[in-house]
């Protein structure tokens, strides 16, 4: 068994890659090289070199520091979305799978309905309504993913709830609200630990989208969906610009899905 | 048949309930539009006069129901920024946003089918591994990172097209599908590496199956028993992802929209976020519902042409 995880391809490239990101990322948390803001005016668009390895944008910015701050935001808000989005979407799925009935059938017609329209959407439109910026962006986007943790956790909910150790706990007394997240919620999370992953690889995707739409995360905030929005005046001349923040979402979304189809992680659920 | 009217009927009930929610959502959240539109110029009675005339002092359940009758009848009100109506506002601007969905959506299942079938007539070991690797990077590219890497490619790079050269459809449809077929590339890369994967698996199972071998001992080409036998086993799981492609490719043209500089929904849609211009931004939300439950519509009653034993099972 211990030798498995050193053949497991994916999960050990998953592990390579998401570290290469979010190491960074939680070291940005609390410290950056230079300020995220700090402009010099000697060092617009300057190129790589020891003092900054990414080189700086057209502000003399440090680009290492800007990513580090800017992934370490959108660590944070991938990981707030997939919160309210999984805690949310477990009590919601749960007491409608549990007891099942008309308002299950009327509220599943409901989460049919957010759910075939796209994630981005969602939160675009919530966006709207409540405001731009880091804690409306985590919440728009958290509920915006609600729809999708409901219809996975319902299903399990609706397959347990009939079966021999639901009933016999029953039996011995355990109150409905015991037996929903004592009982049944462990054996939920063979299906809950992917579409965590997932589910958070899709809320980088969505943040990093709408802070390039310019309605996401605000200045001053570091983000890199904006820096690649601004990079784009600079493309023909400083391709870099774009290619640092770009790679860094790729190389921290391909990172985790791997790991999230990795055996490793598989034999965990 | 009964199946697709019944659809028909819960879909339009869908555009109902969202156009409420939307109108209702836009309603309750603080800040006065007349306040925002006279700014520093804000007496009470200019005020008082500007919310009579936008119809503000009537109470919500009113407005509602002006507004949802004028929407059947389509008219979306007046822009509180633009000072003209909503309708004439969007009204160029949507069948960009739609020619740019339809045309992602074709590239992606004729980049998908394509290639998926070129695989899986080379099916090993070695090639899974490969094909595993990019199907994977490939998904992991943002589409709007893709767009630019485009851009920056075809455009700077072999000079293709000429980034920015946007070129309106009423003037010139060919220059203008050129154009656009870069967008489009990046929007459809992404979900069809996805499919593709979808189907190379469908491909790679069906082909074992025995019908397989009879078409082959009945003397059809190689090509033909992919085309015409194993692809259309092998589509009836990827048509779901497909309709979900669909309406997700629409929130993507939006933010495409942005990379190419194309005057579609999406830059008026975010300017009146940034502007707070409710209505308009009503309006275009209400537009994109109804594309996405039309298409999810279209996919429901293409999945039962396809596979006709949904049709039985719903009688």
């Amino acid at each position: 068994m211990k030798n498995s995880v050193k053949k497991d391809f994916n999960f050990i490239l998953g592990i390579v890659l998401t570290a290469i990101v979010v190491v960074p990322a939680i070291i940005g948390i609390f410290w950056t090289p230079y300020g995220i803001d700090t402009m010099n005016n000697s060092l617009k668009m300057a190129g790589c070199s020891l003092a900054h390895p990414f080189g700086c944008d057209n502000f003399g910015r440090d680009i290492l520091s800007r990513v580090m701050a800017g992934s370490a935001i959108t660590l944070l808000i991938g990981l707030g979305t997939v919160a309210i989005g999984a805690v949310a979407g477990t009590v919601i799925g749960a007491v409608t799978g549990y007891y099942g009935g008309l308002a299950d059938d009327i509220f599943m017609r409901f989460n049919d309905v957010m759910f075939s329209f796209p994630s981005l959407l969602l939160a675009l439109v919530f966006v709207a309504v409540l405001g731009s910026g880091r804690t409306q962006l985590t919440v728009a986007l958290g509920i915006a993913f609600i729809p999708s943790y409901v219809r996975i956790v319902r299903a399990e909910y609706v397959r347990a709830r009939n079966m021999d150790y639901v009933k016999s706990a029953k039996l011995a007394g355990a109150s409905d609200i015991r037996v929903m997240f004592v009982h049944i919620l462990p054996n939920t999370s063979k299906v809950m630990m992917g579409s965590l992953l997932i589910g958070f690889n899709n809320a980088v995707l969505a943040e990093a989208g709408l802070s390039f739409l310019g309605i996401g995360v605000q200045p001053p905030d570091a983000s890199l969906g904006r820096m690649l929005s601004d990079a784009q005046t600079y493309l023909f001349g400083k391709p870099g610009l774009a290619i640092v923040p770009g790679v860094t979402l790729i190389v921290m979304v391909l990172g985790i899905s791997l790991l999230g189809k990795s055996d490793t992680i598989t034999r965990i659920r | 048949m009964t199946g697709v009217i019944k659809k028909t009927i819960s879909s339009l009930l869908t555009v109902l309930v969202v156009s409420c929610l939307v109108f209702l959502a836009f309603s309750i959240i603080p800040g006065d539009p007349a306040v925002a539109k006279l700014g520093t110029q804000a007496t009470p009675e200019k005020l008082d006069a500007l919310r009579e005339s936008m119809g503000l002092n009537k109470p919500l359940f009113v407005r509602f129901i002006s507004w949802i009758g004028g929407v059947i009848k389509g008219d979306f009100g007046t822009s509180y920024s633009y000072s003209m109506p909503v309708a004439s506002l969007i009204k160029g601007k949507l069948p960009v946003t739609i020619i740019l969905t339809l045309y992602s959506f074709v590239l992606m299942i004729l980049l998908s089918v394509f290639a998926a079938i070129y695989a899986a007539r080379r099916e090993g070991r070695v090639l899974d591994k490969i094909i595993q690797i990019i199907t994977q990077v490939i998904m992991s590219v943002p589409p709007f990172f893709g767009g630019i890497l485009i851009t920056l490619i075809f455009g700077l790079g072999l000079h293709l097209f000429a980034p920015g050269g946007y070129i309106s459809y009423d003037v010139n449809m060919p220059k203008f599908l050129g154009y656009m077929f870069w967008p489009a590339l990046a929007i459809a890369l992404p979900k069809g590496a996805m499919a593709f994967s979808l189907l190379y698996t469908g491909l790679v199972t069906e082909k074992k199956k025995d019908y397989a071998r009879t078409a082959y001992s009945r003397g059809n080409s190689t090509g033909d028993v992919f085309y015409k036998h194993l692809l259309k086993n092998a589509c009836i799981p990827v048509v779901t992802f497909f309709g979900m492609a669909l309406a997700d490719m629409i929130a993507g043209s939006i933010v495409i929209e942005q990379v190419f500089g194309i005057p579609g929904l999406g830059r008026i849609l975010l300017t009146s976020i940034q502007n707070r211009d409710y209505p308009v931004v009503e309006a275009i939300i209400v537009c994109i519902a109804v594309l996405v439950i039309v298409s999810n519509l279209l996919v429901d009653i293409l999945y039962r042409v396809i596979d006709p034993r949904t049709a039985d099972s719903d009688k």
